[in-house]
């Protein structure tokens, strides 16, 4: 059991110290950079399979005068099937990565924080605490602003990673909100005890875990800063929009399910804003002309479903989903990124006949494609399914239902294209220069990723499902053969007539391009700085004009006080002295003046005075 | 005898240095270094040796390395220092800080002699205000802080430094008066007619009378919120900041705003524990305005080292609103109130290192350019990777990643105080999302785009000068190699990054160990907690 634990330490750590060396010994271990990467990762995974065996946990101290402050981490069995796919995931993206990177590119760096990433979505995975999810959650944001910032000499994308971390810190107050009704409700700080949180606390609770979560995944209404993320390096766009980052925010709601159970509107908001972020962001998706964005935007309607899964208590249909949406995701992206280094460009327009240039990679991203679409025997139909089987509010059904036909859609819009021939007149290098070849390793990768997307479709057959479910610990609900021929047949047909039109009328999605869902509904604007800025701006005028203006003001009027008093003091007390004085010195000239030094003259003073002094002797009596 | 060395060690130094006018500006220097090393090494020791106590934690008992001699006997003020879990980290930071401060001033070209023996006496000034446990020699101390940073800033500032160190220094002595006033009350309202610490606090004056009691709590209060500094005195700050020498605004920032907090802690709530929870929503409510104020206005900085000056206010208003939380007595548990306690006492630490490195950082932007402003910079990961990397760490050690000390420190305040004041503290959690804006924001402008550097050394009317490229798209790395071969702007010196890097280092490792501080820390704050309920 201690080896056990120690493999989930390392797990964590090992990553998390191999990045950091890379990332302190920078450019010289560029060289090394891609070998760490590639045995950081490769060691992770044979750990996971590890604890995913044993299921141990672990605990470190942290915050000692907090109950539950440590940094817990454990694997159960939502754990072991996120640990599994982030690992998976995680190494075969590396792979792509070394094959992708320009051989001038600061791998060191590169590396440094994919391998701190990979370690904070591990350490989220498998939190126990509100500190440690909060440490590795926040971890997680803050290497992804590095991550899309990679390039950061090209202009725009610094400021997409702001976006991206200024956007995902909004969510993640809920969790210090989260953590604060946590320790007033329950006492404590365990992930686990956070559905028991008596009264308001338990509210408040699931209302930050939602927010946290809403906005790591780029649910509604925080979707847009995944259209920014993709100015980040193909690598990245696969490892963040597919078994990480975004996933995070739907483990997380899988993980507080009973949480969001045990207050009851916040499971009905969840189901809601995942419901409406799959076919709002559907939508999107359907109107994009850059297959980056496209992918994108349907990272967040597909992460939707996970989302509308955790709302209605489907946590074996949301966790399949969560891991079938990875591996599609992820190979897709490593298509769409191998055919930007070979043909300089992720436009749709551009990537007319990709599959016939490269026909194995096409195969593979084909598939992928095929499953995105929720095309039978695939994986993502089967798990989107169960999850609409569970759902028994009718309206949230619906609107889960049309958001699968759009999925539908948004692939056959990119198998119109790529699937195509060639014309030759395709315009190449409209972003970038590009090197017209495919490395083996992208090949390699984007073949394993799409059998996998492909094989997952084995959670349709119930026993399956079942096994998934006791993994889970949790009762498993297959959808019925009806509903699963019912769907497949929807979205086929949905798929079959987009292809059919873009292949007759390639011009047909332009109006929609340009429409306003083709710039993301406007979504940007809700993540707009400008109203902060103003604040900030109306503020500071009135720090300076007000606060330190009264400062100044009560400084000049006791200067001037100073002035009017000094003046006081020289004319009124010193007016008085030096009156007095002159008063005296008058006396003193006047009393000279009998003094002439004539004896008449006394005389006739002393008789004068003596005059006087008998009238007073005469008057006083 | 072991902290009175401590305290006046430094003292002992500046003396030495201004006994010999012929000493050349190295081997001050060194006579700095040496001192400051010594002292650090003392404190270490000291914390070494330190037990803290669970159940005489401080404040009341339980005091180490005492020392107790009269002073003014019919007052009953005497020279009574000690060390307890309060204390003993705030003298390790000051250590800390001073020490940074003599690594970067090694090479300081202006008088260098003097300046390092202002440095040593200010460190003196701040030891003993930290160790001080009678009244009025904390006030002296206290005093003596203001006097030693007045003459750093009008002497080694630039810009418009006399204006700015006057206004500091009136403006933070006048707060002192209150304060001064303040320690009256309490001495007159007594039994024991003292104005020992220990004493006061282990028999409360004022219980009997409400209205003295918060006449006197409100005349400390605004002595303390003044040095702080908390909204709305706070406009000191920016100025003094922005024209004092980069060591001394590292000092500023990173020890003398502690001054204000520590006075909080160590006289407003345990000696007059009935007016602090007759008023702690007023603290509360101060402190979440000092959040979200500082915040604010810091985002619409146009001058970085502005901006991290007003990022202090923010910081401090997260320790009042941790203090008021603890003296909320009805409305959260023990518990609850002492980990908003510990939050606030670690927020002290965990400001004192990450601001302290940022201002240093804002010296290099200074010795390079002599400019501090948004659009004169740019671009600067190019020539200087290392400064931007370090001012990078710090940015995000200041806005409260995990990992470093700032989040141990936010995290704790918000958890513990979310109990007792739900909606201040929401609010307040609100500011880590505007700081985290407005650094990026400013990492964005300083480190990315085109390459911008002043023209001259010294034009504050010259245009700045672009001298590469505007972004192009090609391979990342294509571009870095292709910038100009004419870089004037030097990156960072080994004296200049070692103190920053020290000092980033340790805020990652409170970070990510912080039992290493707690374990001093959390007795103390739950005396703090106990004696504000009695």
């Amino acid at each position: 059991m201690s080896g056990a634990r120690t493999a989930l330490g390392i797990l964590v750590l090992l990553p998390a110290a191999l990045g950091a060396v890379l990332l302190l010994a920078g450019r010289r271990a560029d060289r090394i950079a891609g070998a760490t990467a590639v045995f950081a990762t490769a060691g992770a995974f044979a750990l996971a399979v590890i604890v995913a065996g044993a299921r141990p946990g672990l605990s470190l101290p942290f915050l000692s005068a907090v109950p539950g402050g440590e940094l817990g981490f454990a694997v159960d069995g939502l754990s072991a099937v996120l640990v599994l796919m982030v690992t998976t995931v995680a190494g075969l993206i590396t792979v792509f990565a070394l094959v992708d990177l320009a051989a001038t590119a600061a791998r060191a760096r590169f590396f440094g924080y994919f391998l701190l990433f990979i370690a904070a979505m591990l350490g989220t995975v498998t939190a126990t605490t509100l500190p440690a999810l909060l440490l590795a959650w926040e971890v997680m944001g803050a290497t992804s602003y590095a991550l899309i910032a990679y390039r950061w000499q090209h202009q725009g994308r610094v400021g997409a990673g702001t976006r991206a971390f200024v956007t995902t810190r909004a969510g993640d107050l809920g969790l210090y909100v989260a953590a604060g009704a946590a320790l007033a409700g329950t006492g404590n700080l365990y992930l686990g005890g956070l559905a028991t949180a008596d009264g308001g606390w338990a509210d408040a609770a699931a209302a930050g875990v939602l927010i946290a979560a809403l906005g790591k995944s780029a649910q509604l209404p925080f979707s847009a800063w995944l259209s920014g993320a993709m100015a980040g390096p193909s690598p990245v766009s696969a490892l963040l929009h597919s078994a990480t980052m975004v996933a995070a925010g739907g483990y997380l709601l899988l993980r507080t399910q009973p949480l969001l159970a045990a207050t009851g509107w916040a499971a009905d908001a969840a189901a809601w804003a995942g419901a409406l972020t799959a076919l709002a962001l559907g939508a999107v998706a359907v109107a994009q002309r850059d297959l980056k964005q496209l992918l994108a935007a349907s990272t967040a309607a597909q992460i939707g479903f996970v989302v509308l899964a955790a709302g209605v208590g489907a946590t074996a249909g949301g966790t399949g989903q969560l891991v079938a949406h990875a591996a599609v995701k992820a190979a897709l992206f490593v298509a769409a990124g191998a055919w930007l280094t070979a043909l300089g460009s992720k436009l749709l327009a551009s990537l007319r006949g990709a599959v016939r240039r490269y026909p194995v990679l096409g195969v593979a991203a084909t598939a992928a494609a095929f499953a995105l679409a929720g095309l039978p025997p695939l994986s993502l139909w089967a798990t989107k399914e169960s999850i609409l089987a569970e759902t028994d509010d009718a309206a949230l059904r619906m609107v889960g239902l049309a958001a699968a036909v759009l999925s539908a859609v948004y692939a056959g819009r990119i198998l119109a294209v790529v699937l195509a021939r060639p014309t030759g007149a395709e315009p190449l290098d409209a972003e970038e220069e590009g090197t017209r070849r495919v490395p083996a390793g992208a090949t390699v990768v984007a073949v394993v990723l799409a059998i996998a997307a492909a094989g997952f479709g084995v959670l349709a057959v119930p026993a399956a499902a079942r096994v998934l479910g006791d993994v889970l610990g949790v009762e498993a609900h297959p959808a019925d053969g009806g509903d699963l021929i019912l769907g497949g047949i929807l979205a086929a047909v949905a798929a079959a007539a987009t292809v059919a039109v873009g292949r007759a009328r390639p011009g047909a999605f332009d109006a929609l391009d340009r429409s306003p869902l083709g710039a993301w509904a406007g979504l940007g604007r809700l993540l707009s700085p400008r109203p902060a800025m103003a604040v900030a701006r109306a503020v500071a005028f009135l720090d300076d004009r007000v606060v330190d203006a009264a400062v100044r003001g009560v400084a000049r009027g006791v200067a001037r006080v100073a002035v009017a008093l000094g003046r006081a003091d020289t004319d009124l007390v010193d007016g008085a002295v030096r009156a007095t004085a002159r008063a005296v010195r008058w006396a003193g000239a006047a009393a000279r003046r009998p003094q002439t030094g004539l004896v008449h003259q006394y005389y006739v003073q002393a008789v004068a005075g003596l005059g006087v002094l008998l009238v007073l002797l005469l008057v006083v009596r | 005898m072991l902290l009175t060395v401590v305290i006046f060690l430094p003292l002992a130094a500046a003396g030495v240095l201004l006994a010999m006018p012929r000493l050349s500006g190295r081997a001050a220097a060194a006579v700095w270094l040496a001192a400051s090393s010594a002292d650090l090494a003392l404190i270490g020791w000291m914390w070494w040796r330190y037990d803290p106590g669970s159940d005489a934690a401080g404040l009341v008992d339980g005091i180490a390395y005492e020392v107790d001699v009269p002073w003014i006997p019919t007052v009953d003020a005497g020279y009574h220092v000690g060390v307890d879990g309060l204390s003993l980290p705030l003298l390790a930071l000051t250590a800390v800080l001073f020490l940074a401060c003599a690594v970067w001033s090694l090479r300081e070209p202006d008088r260098p002699r003097t300046y390092a023996a202002l440095f040593l006496f200010l460190q003196t000034a701040c030891l003993g205000t930290f160790a001080a446990l009678d009244l009025i020699l904390f006030f002296v101390f206290f005093d003596l802080t203001i006097v030693g940073m007045y003459f750093i800033i009008a002497g080694w500032g630039h810009g418009n430094a006399r204006r700015s160190a006057l206004k500091f220094f009136l403006y933070t002595f006048v707060g002192s008066l209150a304060l001064l006033v303040g320690f009256i009350g309490l001495f007159l309202g007594s039994d024991d007619r003292t104005f020992d610490m220990v004493t006061l606090a282990k028999n409360p004056p004022l219980t009997e009378s409400p209205v003295a009691a918060g006449l006197v709590l409100l005349a400390i209060g605004l002595g303390l919120a003044v040095k702080t500094p908390l909204f709305p005195f706070h406009t000191w700050l920016p100025d003094a900041h922005t024209d004092a020498p980069a060591a001394g605004s590292a000092i500023l920032a990173g020890v003398l705003l502690k001054l204000g907090t520590y006075g909080f802690v160590r006289i407003a709530m345990p000696i007059l524990p009935d007016a602090w929870r007759r008023w702690a929503m007023v603290a509360v409510v101060v402190g979440v305005v000092s959040v979200l104020w500082g915040a604010f206005v810091a985002l619409a900085q146009t001058d970085l080292k502005r901006m991290i000056a007003y990022t202090s206010v923010n910081h401090m208003g997260y320790v009042l609103l941790g203090l008021g939380a603890a003296g909320l007595v009805g409305q959260a548990d023990d518990e609850a109130r002492t980990i908003a306690t510990v939050g606030a006492l670690y927020q002290m630490v965990s400001h004192g290192l990450l601001t302290g490195a940022l201002f240093l950082l804002t010296g290099w932007l200074w010795s390079r350019g002599r400019t501090y402003a948004f659009d004169r910079w740019g671009g600067l990961a190019r020539p200087a990777p290392v400064f931007a990397a370090a001012l990078a760490v710090a940015a995000f050690g200041s806005l409260g990643l995990p990992g470093f000390s700032g989040f141990v420190a936010e995290f704790q305040i918000f958890t513990g105080a979310l109990q007792a004041a739900p909606v201040a503290t929401v609010l307040a959690v609100a500011g880590i999302l505007v700081t985290a804006g407005l650094f990026l924001l400013a990492l964005q402008r300083l480190l990315t785009g085109a390459t911008v550097e002043p023209a001259t050394g010294h034009g504050a009317d010259h245009a700045p000068t672009r001298t590469a490229p505007h972004a192009v798209a090609s391979a990342a790395t294509a571009t870095a190699a292709r910038t100009p071969p004419r870089v004037r702007t030097e990156d960072l010196h080994g004296h200049e990054l070692l103190p920053v890097a020290a000092l980033l280092a340790l805020a990652l490792i409170l970070g990510l160990l912080p039992g290493v501080l707690l374990d001093v820390f959390e007795p103390a704050a739950r005396m703090v907690t106990q004696l504000v309920a009695r």
